[in-house]
């Protein structure tokens, strides 16, 4: 029988299955982090249970961690409690922790696929909503609530109902200036921060196959934006070499192995889904959020769609977040003054991102009205960040380049943006309050919000890429 | 796991559309260690001024309205996959909550803490807020055993959906882990087959 991807590995991990309940899915590979781990170890204790298989599991700290002076001792101190209870507890029950100071440490979406951890087919779970990111390389990645890492601890398995299956193709070329983050954010304004939920996603078509893995990553971390469980994307050649070679990924006979299996992971030509939605990526430009849920996008030169043309019912919900963001029915944002650049985050933390900025601000300095925060996605990020010499472009750029972490994301740790205040941000959520109590979000790509920060104004970025 | 039958209750109504998580209990308030006393940030932002003093017009701090049934708009606890939102929600005195539309992740971590997430339609979601809008007091029935709703007051009255399993999970108060832990030997046999 033809089979979508999601079922294919889906159907390799089901330990048992049974009419009237869910299946019992074995899952590979558990990460964790300081946020929603601690109640799950507390669960564990007071079952007087282990976890089952502590080498199938990785932590890092991620969210909870300050990005500057990093290796001094937390000043928050329920943050700082935090971080070292995720030290204790992985002492305690057998789990390899990368923290503050471990050259691995970093965002766990981020780690994850450098380190050669995510591999295809995978099942993969993390007390993270961005957990799909990992499904870029052809895994089955979804985030879970606590009681469910709990779960995974003590079992090392999920109890949960097969998804729907959706597929969008987008097919076609990308404009010059257009990027992955604007392909997904166009989907999003398209179907909806709830057009995905109930289904896990298949991305597929030519334009999602002449992506790097990076940006396939940034594609697949904010499925979840549209509620989606997950989303993914078929392996191919982009993926393996990708892959080859990292810290953990495997070697030698096991490369042959793993490989040949690789290749057996994708839809077959006749299979069908729940679902199928197609995009020509020649219609995408680049991307920005005026509302606050990721679906409120548009192109960045298109005016805020009015009220009065949302359906009855989700008006005062509309109106709503435009007096948060303080704009405007039929306004353009072009022009519009900002106060903060925030570039960093799952979504966009990755090197390839920080080359793109740095290649966009070369020679170039921020407004003087703006500032720049560039949080890298892990140490190794950092590092390679700085042994390419982008650190002294930023530098010379006014630009900030900080440590690793999920920063100003979330406005949980240190790093958050004045209420009032709008930033230009590469991360994947515009919610009220998301980067810090009453602080407006606009969701960008790193090219968008490279150009913001250089004129201190929302700019379209190709009419700075057509003058250079 | 707390366990869920029936309840009857008057109802705090919320009619916002994608209330996410982010709303539901910011992330800053996530630092605990335990899973008690969220209760007090739920809908931090919504509820409170930023020097910490109530907003009166917010309908949590409306003494008019209390009961254990949250009622809000459709694609409720979207976002971050926290389960905060959930026990914070509990901890706020909240047993159902009812929308058109959940997400995902936050409807599975309700039922896992025995929060009960009831998914109606558009039309009985209405209904809802016009009978709360008419009468404060307005009664809900909400019957697990028989997957009804009802508004006392008018005597309308909708069935809902449910995983079969996740009810007797609710009813008898047990969880995912004791499920799966009775089967043990059988991922055991998975790992070897493997």
């Amino acid at each position: 029988m033809s089979k979508t991807l999601v079922e294919k590995i889906w159907d390799a991990h089901v330990v048992k299955s049974e009419t009237g309940f869910p299946d019992i899915l074995y899952i590979d590979t558990h990460l964790i982090h300081e946020v929603t781990s601690p109640q799950a170890f507390d669960g564990l204790r007071k079952r007087g249970l282990p976890v089952l298989r502590p080498k199938q599991t990785v932590a890092t700290a991620d969210h909870n961690v300050p990005t500057i002076n990093q290796l001094l001792p937390i000043k928050e101190e329920l943050s700082r409690y935090q971080v070292d209870m995720l030290t204790k507890n992985c002492a305690e029950f057998g789990i390899e922790l990368y923290g503050l100071g471990h050259p691995f440490q970093g965002i766990v979406h981020v780690i994850g696929p450098e380190l050669g951890i995510t591999l295809p087919g995978k099942t993969m779970v993390c007390g993270d909503s961005h957990t799909s990111t990992h499904g870029a390389f052809g895994a089955i990645a979804f985030g879970i609530g606590t009681s469910q890492v709990e779960q995974v601890f003590a079992t090392q398995c999920l109890l949960q109902q097969k998804p729907k299956t959706m597929k969008i193709e987008v097919n076609g070329k990308l404009e010059k200036g257009v990027t992955a983050k604007d392909i997904i954010l166009y989907i999003i304004a398209k179907i909806s921060a709830a057009g995905g939920t109930g289904y896990f996603i298949e991305y597929a078509g030519s334009a999602i196959e002449a992506l790097s893995m990076e940006a396939r990553m940034t594609i697949c971390n904010m499925s979840i934006e549209m509620g989606a469980r997950g989303g993914l994307i078929a392996p191919d050649q982009t993926t393996f070499d990708y892959i080859k070679g990292r810290e953990f990924a495997p070697a030698g006979a096991e490369w042959d192995k793993a490989l040949e299996y690789w290749k057996t992971l994708y839809s077959d030509a006749d299979a069908t889904f729940d679902s199928v939605l197609k995009f020509s990526a020649e219609d995408i430009a680049p991307m920005i959020t005026y509302g606050t849920n990721p679906g409120m996008g548009m192109g960045i030169k298109e005016h805020i769609p009015s009220t009065n043309s949302q359906p009855d019912k989700e008006q005062l919900s509309y109106q709503k977040a435009l007096d948060y963001m303080g704009f405007k029915d039929d306004s353009s944002l072009i022009g519009k003054p900002i106060d903060y650049v925030f570039i960093g985050s799952c979504t966009n933390s990755r090197i390839e991102d920080l080359r793109e900025v740095a290649e966009f601000v070369k020679d170039k300095q921020k407004a003087e009205n703006v500032t720049v925060w560039i949080v890298p996605g892990s140490k190794q990020v950092e590092q390679q960040a700085k042994n390419e010499g982008l650190d002294k472009i930023f530098e010379h750029a006014g630009f900030q380049l900080r440590e690793p972490g999920c920063s100003a994301c979330l406005g949980m740790n240190e790093d958050k943006i004045p209420a009032g205040k709008y930033c230009v941000s590469t991360s994947n959520r515009n919610f009220e309050g998301r980067q810090g109590p009453n602080a407006r979000t606009l969701l960008v790509s790193p090219l968008t919000a490279a150009a913001a920060a250089v004129t201190g104004r929302i700019t379209d970025v190709r009419d700075l890429l057509v003058e250079a | 796991m707390r366990k869920f039958v029936r309840l009857t209750s008057a109802i705090v109504p919320l009619n916002i559309e994608n209330i996410d998580t982010d709303q539901i209990i910011p992330a800053r308030f996530l630092k605990a260690t335990t899973r008690e006393g969220f209760g007090e940030n739920l809908f931090r932002d919504w509820r409170y001024n930023g020097d910490n003093t109530p907003k009166p017009e917010f309908v949590l701090n409306d003494p008019t309205y209390n009961g254990q049934v949250l009622v809000a708009g459709k694609n409720f606890g979207c976002g971050s996959s926290r389960e905060h939102a959930a026990w914070a929600i509990q901890d706020a005195g909240f047993d159902v909550v009812i929308s058109s539309f959940f997400a995902d992740i936050f409807k599975g971590n309700a039922l896992n803490n025995g929060l009960l997430p009831i998914q109606v339609s558009d039309d009985f979601l209405s209904a809802i807020f016009t009978a709360v809008g008419k009468n404060h007091k307005a009664q809900l029935d909400v019957d697990l055993e028989n997957q009804t709703v009802t508004i006392a007051d008018t005597g309308e009255q909708t069935n809902f959906e449910i995983n079969p399993y996740k009810k007797s999970c609710l009813i008898n108060g047990y969880d995912d882990i004791d499920f799966i832990l009775d089967q043990k030997s059988l991922i055991e046999e998975f790992e070897q087959k493997r």
